[in-house]
């Protein structure tokens, strides 16, 4: 018997994995072919969507990339029946993409069918309640979680078992208290925790079932994006698969435990991720943080003890019940313990989900899992944490990648989102991008976070387009400080990181804006020019054609001149010249 | 009772004051814009800013929501605290240059310029007005819409909702004098022709210069 797996992921969907999928349905012949389709959840391999991956009984296994209707008739009829591995189509970078990570918690996505809980219990699932449920004591099972030394994979890095044990430990008058497990993931560019929802819903709900019996808790929430339909659907048909089977409701396995899990879905606010605000929006109020001054674990969800933890720290509590706190400590580094995913995106070869080590070095992440910098370009920068992570430059590529180390350098680890940046990135453009963004998300409640980004970005949107002044830098330096120190939630606490590490790593960037109205990189519209190169210009016209103003003119075969007083600077002209003509400057 | 250091005194107090609170009763001063003793504390000026001294870290807390705790080593007015403090008024003024009392503070706390762009929005989001609504006239005829930038105070659907009792006290608590509310029928029982507006010269010919400020205030063109 042959399988043919599809990956049906938001990302394979995107690629036309479900056209393949039925294409698949449609060729194939269950028995004459004697081959199972059947669906999976994200591989990681982002940037070869779809991948269809071909197992025969022999265990011999080939991944294809790029899989269109078009091509599934020639699987169909050279490998299936006749075969004969298409070497053309199948992904070559697997084995270097793969090599330096290490998939412990992504280890069943891109393998299982999310929709089948038999897959699930065939790789073993459900076992760590199993024996949770019949060996151990709820104090046990948080020492356990204590000794892995795993922190929270939200952003935070707060120890996961210090959390559980103070929820256990908090007084509650009728006994009732809360856990949360928080998909919503709102940073731009990241879905490490769509992709676990998705490809294995599973192994975060058997976390919260263990987390729920150690904390002392009947009732879950999961609190999803709204935009994650998908997500939402695979972990409803879990949740409802796992009731059947008796691993969720009353008495769960025949023990004296009860939990339920509900879905509630965010409104797709980013700050909706912030412990305090998510709390509120889940009982129906505003999305807005409080003072944390009393902790979430004593007085949170409807005043009850509450344990809210991140997508990706819950997938890892199975893993370290099966496996042993040994094990789990014995990867990563002395304060940092385990795996951390990241989505590895922007100038990258190799964009998509990676599970690595703690400790691992930037540079391991970008060149031999990431393959570099696509075009030949020079690597200048990576941004982690998220939008309001910091930007650290090529000169610290050697850094080992963990929660303390991050934050040294003025970054974080945040909720994983990885963006890796080129030489023609402007680094002002890039800290104008983020503070835009937070400006936008931040919920408005505090004078320096409301206000404090909002003239924050109009300096920078200043220095961008050529206005800005002596005495910026200092500015934005003195503003970025007090909204850091003086706000009340930690979205403006680590607001102004892009700037204050772009200031920090990039400063003669910023000068060079400001003293010279000039952008090094080529970016900013206000202080660019762009000039057609006489010498290698040979006239073909091919810029004029593409030009949306038409202001470029000249005779066929002799060079072209764009004019200065109608260019829109997008920069069309440059990306279609075929002879390297078009200067920036 | 908790027993707790500011400024280098020790003093005891009740458990579940507040360090705002606490400094108040020893004759301390602490500046606020959102907080009123019959309302609960929202913590959103970040004007209370106090310094929280532990070991040999530190970090900045608005004290009106910062419970008091045994041990708890305050101090309310170092550089630090000052530091931020400017910044706070300076952003607040670039916010409401013509508010009296924003006026007032910036001169007591020796902010004499304003390097941000001014955005004139007659309201600085304390959310008094709302707090005192809800809690004293249990009305709930206002409240905030909008997120970031964008965050008013509004009524549900512009207009003089059903709850209001026309009480007058959203008007009379605010800290800068004009209400944000712009539901036109509110202004009719509500408004007290506010004694403190007193608008600055602003540009006869506004052009909405994008600049920032600078050292030397607002441009008069
Ligand atoms: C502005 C802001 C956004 C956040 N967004 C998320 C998020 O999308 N997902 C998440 O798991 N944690 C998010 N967090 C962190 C949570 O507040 C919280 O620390 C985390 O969910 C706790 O789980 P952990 O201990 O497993 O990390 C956010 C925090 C802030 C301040
Ligand atoms: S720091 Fe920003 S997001 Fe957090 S409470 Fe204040 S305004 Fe809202
Ligand atoms: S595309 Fe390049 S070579 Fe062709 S006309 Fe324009 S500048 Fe000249
Ligand atoms: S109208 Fe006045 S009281 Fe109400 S939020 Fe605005 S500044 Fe505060
Ligand atoms: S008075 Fe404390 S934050 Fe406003």
């Amino acid at each position: 018997m042959k399988e043919v797996v599809v990956g049906l992921a938001s990302c394979g969907i995107a690629a036309g994995g479900i056209q393949v999928y039925n294409k698949f349905s449609e060729l194939l012949d269950a028995e004459k072919d004697e081959t199972a389709l059947k669906q999976t959840g994200c591989y990681g391999m982002c940037f070869r969507e779809a991948l269809v991956e071909i197992i025969e009984d022999s265990k011999r296994r080939t991944l294809y990339g790029q899989v269109t209707p078009e091509r599934v008739e020639r699987i169909v009829n050279e490998h299936l029946r006749g075969g004969k591995v298409i070497e053309e189509w199948i992904v070559k970078e697997e084995g270097q993409f793969l090599a330096k990570q290490k998939r412990i918690v992504l280890h069943n996505c891109g393998k299982i069918d999310p929709l089948d809980i038999g897959d699930y219990l065939a790789s073993g699932g459900y076992q760590a309640l199993k024996k949770v449920l019949s060996e151990m004591a709820p104090e046990q099972v948080i020492a356990e979680v204590a000794r892995s030394g795993l922190r929270g994979r939200g952003g935070g890095g707060f120890p996961t078992g210090r959390k559980w044990e103070s929820c256990r430990n908090a007084p509650s008058r009728n006994g009732t208290r809360y856990v949360i497990c928080n998909a919503d993931e709102g940073d731009p560019g990241a879905y490490m925790d769509r992709s676990l929802l998705e490809g294995n819903p599973h192994s975060v709900i058997e976390g919260m079932i263990i987390g729920a019996y150690a904390i002392g808790s009947s009732q879950g929430y999961v609190y999803v994006r709204h935009e994650y339909p998908l997500a939402v659907k695979n972990l409803g048909v879990a949740l409802e698969q796992a009731r059947a089977r008796g691993l969720l409701g009353k008495n769960i396995l025949g023990s004296n435990f009860s939990f339920d899990v509900k879905i509630s879905r965010g409104g797709g606010a980013f700050i909706c991720g912030e412990s305090t605000a998510l709390m509120a929006s889940l009982e129906g109020k505003i999305g807005e943080p409080r003072p944390k001054h009393i902790h979430t674990t004593e007085k949170g969800f409807h005043g009850k003890p509450t344990n809210l933890n991140n997508v990706e720290t819950w997938a890892n509590v199975p893993l370290i019940i099966n496996r042993g706190a040994a094990w789990f400590s014995s990867i990563g580094t002395e304060r940092s313990k385990g795996t951390k995913i990241f989505s590895l995106v922007g100038k990258i070869n190799n964009t998509g989900l990676v599970e690595v080590p703690m400790g691992i070095t930037l540079r391991e992440i970008i060149y031999e899992i990431g393959g570099g910098i696509p075009s030949g370009k020079k690597f200048k920068a990576v941004q982690t944490g998220g939008p309001s992570g910091g930007c650290i430059p090529e000169r610290l590529i050697d850094l080992p990648v963990d929660f303390d180390r991050l934050t040294e350098v003025g970054s974080m680890m945040g909720s994983g989102g990885m963006i890796v940046m080129d030489e023609a990135t402007c680094m002002v453009d890039i800290a104008k991008y983020f503070v835009k963004f937070l400006t936008e998300e931040s919920c408005g409640k505090c004078v320096p976070c409301r206000e404090g980004l909002d003239r924050m970005l109009d300096i920078l949107t200043d220095i961008a387009g050529g206005r800005g002044r002596e005495g910026d830098i200092e500015l934005l330096e003195e503003l970025g400080y007090a909204i850091r120190d003086t706000s009340l939630c930690a979205l403006g606490g680590s607001a102004p990181n892009p700037v204050l590490s772009t200031i920090n790593y990039f400063r003669d960037e910023y000068e060079a804006h400001i003293n010279e109205r000039r952008c090094p990189a080529g970016v900013c519209k206000e202080l660019i020019t762009f000039t057609i190169d006489k010498e290698k210009c040979n006239g073909c016209g091919l810029c004029a054609k593409n030009c949306p103003q038409q202001s470029i003119t000249g005779k066929k075969k002799e060079a072209h001149v764009i004019d200065q007083t109608t260019c829109i600077k997008c920069g069309l002209c440059r990306d279609n010249c075929k002879f390297d003509a078009v200067v920036v400057s | 009772m908790v027993e707790l250091t500011i400024d280098g005194v020790r003093t005891t107090v009740p458990r579940g004051t507040t360090v705002l609170e606490a400094a108040r009763s020893m004759g301390i001063v602490i500046p606020t814009l959102c907080y009123d003793p019959g309302l609960t504390p929202y913590g959103a000026c970040r004007l209370c800013i106090v310094e929280v001294v532990k070991g040999k870290r530190s970090s900045l807390e608005a004290s009106c929501t910062l419970p008091a705790f045994d041990g708890q080593v305050i101090v309310t007015n170092s550089e630090r605290v000052k530091k931020a403090r400017k910044i706070i008024i300076e952003l607040l003024l670039s916010t409401c240059p013509t508010s009296k009392k924003l006026q007032d503070l910036a001169s007591n706390f020796g902010v004499n310029e304003v390097r941000f762009k001014i955005k004139d929005k007659g309201c600085i989001l304390c959310g008094l007005c709302v707090r005192y609504c809800k809690e004293q006239m249990q009305s709930g005829g206002i409240g905030f819409v909008g997120r970031g930038t964008s965050r008013r105070v509004g009524t549900a659907f512009g207009d003089t909702p059903d709850e209001c009792r026309n009480c007058g006290g959203c008007e009379w608590i605010c800290p800068v004098c004009e209400r944000a509310c712009t539901a036109d029928s509110l202004m009719n029982g509500l408004c007290g022709g506010c004694q403190n507006y007193a608008p600055v010269e602003t540009c006869t010919v506004c052009i909405g210069c994008s600049e920032s400020v600078g050292a030397r205030g607002h441009k008069v063109y």
